[in-house]
């Protein structure tokens, strides 16, 4: 074997609180100098990122279909999605504004669901094609996981800014709460998920993941 | 660490692996909720759905899919969600979308229009659209039944529907400058509108519908007179000149305005739905009613030049109808071009004096034949008809009825129809004609005798004068000379006698002289009266000596 060994085989556990590289011979719940509960991996980690993730995708449903916000111009209303705002700027000209909204708003979200179903599926699947560069997946979904919070942002702005009385109002809708609660559990999927399961071999212990349900996720 | 896990491990104890209490772990609960709250939206949203309606208009002007409202009383109650032309491409379907909680204007009758600016003869609405965009107004209708089709109106309906107040039609020869939004006023104060108009399925007449708001509209009563305020009334009397008019308002786009007449009793609010006539001006429509018309026919022989249709007839000086043709005929027997005239005649319009005359002699009004029979008896006292000089400016003519007992009889025929009345010719034509007889005369006189004796007579009167200038004349300058030479022996006799009454003459001393004479001697002879007055028996014994002087006075004491 050329990499060196991985801390399960010689029987120890990192603490998360203080470093201390724990014997896990007789299976300590926590660690012995500082008291924090010791896991090898994340808690329940594959179910969670299941659960948050189905949850991010019955939100991304109504996140679409309801207007996120209503544009008020000289007495005149409008709701508007977060598609038809793409499509009237690319109407408009403007196809730069709709191609970082839509890249932002509509395409960031659904390459996340691939990109973690993916990553859910091999794991599950003890599968060994390309380990690398599925871990560098899993890592810059987690850097473009906020980004999407771009729309949300835009619309707290403008909604707050844009106060004329009857000549211009903005106001939110509820398609951007669900908006926001999409990417926030993408998020909180993305972050339940362990890296670390990709490489892990197929267990030798039934004991590897899930060990208790009492444990608190990150 | 080491020393730790040793110790652990003599510790007996319970399998450090805690079985777990479910299948399934907690963290499922997230998706689930969020399903949940899925599908309460979806529910919501159903539940929410209204009822989708299609509105037919002529032009999509101001319909836009997905922004377009609805409103009711300003409020929205449902939006556009598609604007498309029809199949034939004659006019444009708006699909509209109504809120759950409109679903009552799906009724069959609801009325739906499309809010612009606009102004019209109400005044200016819709102001509000100009920077909201335009919308499509509702009206919730009556009928129970659903429909789903709806055509949508070009202007708003002016009256919505459960607007307090009631609807009259008014029957009318034409619109005038009446519209929709027309005002009506009552007293000049306005109360009502004009809704609708339509022709009569005839085409005859018009008939408009107004509505009178509540709680005015109780003013509107069975006899109530309803005329055109359009425009300017213009009288010109014997009091002057007087403008009248309802408002500027009524001026400059017509208006409606009613009344009851001053004496009216047993008089009720009007019923929904009653029908009136609409009356040219207040004049006329206050006037009594016109009751039954009667048609007349007249023949006159003369030219009626100044007759036109519309002038008046009148009976014993009360206008009572109005000419309503003037026609010329041709008589073949006589060669002529007698006119014809038609004209109509209200008896009511005689107000008291004809249901005298209906009480008096029994008549039924509605018995024709009856009321032929009663102008055959007026004829036969002389009833006739005369065109008349109304005005002698302008020639006008009118038809007057008047009783001319002298006037020659007529046989009255019963049964032509309209009703002939004998004519009698107009005052000037009688003068005219009574000039005519004279100047008949006149031509008739010997002009050319009369004129050869006198002009033979005045032959004989220049012989005459030559004679009596060449004989006569010359005597009479003989005569005159002598006469001047006695005057002037007169004048000189006067002369002489003057000079001898002069003052300073002799003679006229003289006589001074024997007048102052005269006067004492008439004195003396006084003297003596008075003395023998007193003293009668002087005349006998003679005056005493002792006589008392001329001084009246007894004689001096013995």
């Amino acid at each position: 074997m050329t990499t060196p060994p991985v801390a399960r085989e010689l029987g120890l556990c990192l603490c998360h609180s203080c470093g201390l590289a724990c014997d896990m011979t007789h299976e300590p719940h926590e660690c012995e100098r500082c008291g924090a509960p010791l896991h090898r991996r994340k808690t329940n980690s594959l179910t969670r990122t299941w659960a948050y993730l189905v949850t991010a995708l019955v939100f991304y449903i109504p996140a679409n279909l309801l207007p996120v916000m209503n544009t008020k111009m000289v007495g005149h209303g409008a709701d508007s999605t977060i598609m038809s705002g793409v499509l009237e700027f690319w109407e408009a000209g403007a196809w730069d504004i709709a191609l970082i909204i839509f890249i932002a708003s509509i395409a960031v979200p659904g390459v996340k669901f691939v990109a973690i179903t993916l990553l859910l599926v091999t794991v599950k699947r003890d599968s060994q094609w390309a380990r690398k560069e599925r871990s560098q997946l899993y890592r810059f979904v987690e850097v473009i996981g906020y980004w999407s919070m771009l729309d949300v942002i835009v619309v707290a702005l403008v909604a707050s800014l844009v106060k004329f009385q009857a000549l211009a109002d903005i106001e939110p809708r509820p398609g951007i709460l669900f908006f926001g609660l999409v990417v926030v559990f993408t998020m909180l999927s993305a972050m339940s998920f362990d890296p670390r399961l990709i490489w892990d071999e197929k267990p030798q212990a039934p004991h590897n993941e899930e060990v208790t349900d009492e444990a608190t996720s990150h | 660490m080491k020393q730790l896990a040793t110790e652990g491990a003599q510790v007996p104890g319970p399998a450090p692996i805690k079985t777990r209490r479910f299948n399934v772990s907690l963290v499922w609960i997230v998706p689930i909720v969020a399903v949940l709250v899925g599908i309460s939206l979806v529910v919501h949203s159903i539940l929410q759905e209204g009822p989708t309606i299609t509105i037919t208009f002529k032009t999509g002007d101001g319909l836009t899919a997905n922004k377009t409202e609805v409103k009711y009383r300003n409020v929205v109650i449902g939006q556009v969600s598609d604007v498309e032309l029809s199949n034939d491409q004659k006019s444009v379907n708006a699909t509209v979308k109504l809120a759950k909680q409109a679903e009552s204007f799906t009724r069959e009758d609801s009325k739906f229009w499309v809010v612009r600016p606009r102004i019209g003869a109400g005044g200016v609405s819709g102001i509000d659209t100009l920077l909201s965009g335009d919308y499509i107004g509702a009206d919730i209708g009556l009928a129970n039944a659903r429909g789903k089709n709806f055509k949508g109106l070009e202007n708003p309906p002016p009256i919505t529907y459960g607007e307090p107040g009631k609807r009259f039609t008014l029957h009318t020869q034409d619109l005038g400058s009446l519209d929709i939004g027309s005002p009506v006023y009552y007293r000049k104060i306005p109360v009502g509108q004009v809704v609708a108009y339509a022709l009569d399925p005839d085409g005859k007449g018009v008939n408009i519908d107004l509505f009178v708001h509540a709680p005015n509209d109780q003013y509107v009563t069975e006899n109530t007179r309803f005329w055109n305020a359009s425009g300017v009334d213009v009288n010109v009397g014997a009091n002057g000149f007087a403008v009248k008019t309802e408002s500027l308002s009524a001026l400059l786009v017509g208006g409606i305005a009613f009344r009851a007449p001053e004496y009216n009793p047993d008089d009720k609010p009007a019923a929904e739905e009653y029908t009136y006539e609409l009356f040219e001006d207040q004049q006329t429509a206050l006037a009594p009613p016109n009751g039954k018309p009667q048609y007349l026919a007249l023949r006159f022989d003369q030219a009626l030049r100044g007759l036109k249709v519309d002038a008046p007839v009148e009976f014993q000086g009360v206008e009572i109808g109005k000419v309503v043709s003037v026609n010329l005929d041709f008589d073949v027997q006589k060669r002529s071009f007698p006119v014809n005239v038609g004209i109509v005649i209200y008896p009511q319009r005689l107000g008291q004096a004809h249901q005298k005359m209906l009480k008096a002699l029994n008549h039924d009004p509605n018995d024709e034949a009856g009321g032929v029979r009663l102008i055959g008896s007026f004829i036969e006292n002389g009833l006739r008809a005369q065109a008349r000089t109304g005005n002698l400016l302008t020639g006008q003519l009118y038809i007057a009825l008047d009783f001319y007992p002298k006037a020659e009889k007529v046989t009255f025929d019963a049964n032509v129809r309209p009703v002939m009345i004998p004519t009698i010719p107009g005052n000037l034509e009688q003068l005219q004609e009574k000039l005519e007889a004279m100047v008949a005369k006149i031509n008739q006189l010997p002009i050319e005798r009369i004129a050869s004796n006198l002009d033979s007579n005045l032959v004989e009167l220049r012989k005459s004068l030559g004679q009596f200038n060449a004989k006569t004349l010359p005597g009479v300058h003989n005569t005159l000379t002598d006469v001047s030479k006695t005057l002037q022996t007169a004048n000189s006799t006067l002369q002489s006698a003057h000079s001898t009454l002069a003052d300073d003459s002799p003679q006229r001393e003289k006589l001074d002289q024997t007048l102052n004479e005269l006067g004492r001697t008439s004195r003396s002879l006084r003297d003596l009266a008075d003395y023998l007055g007193r003293h009668p028996e002087s005349l006998i014994r003679g005056r005493p000596d002792n006589a008392a002087p001329m001084d009246l006075q007894g004689p001096p004491s013995k």
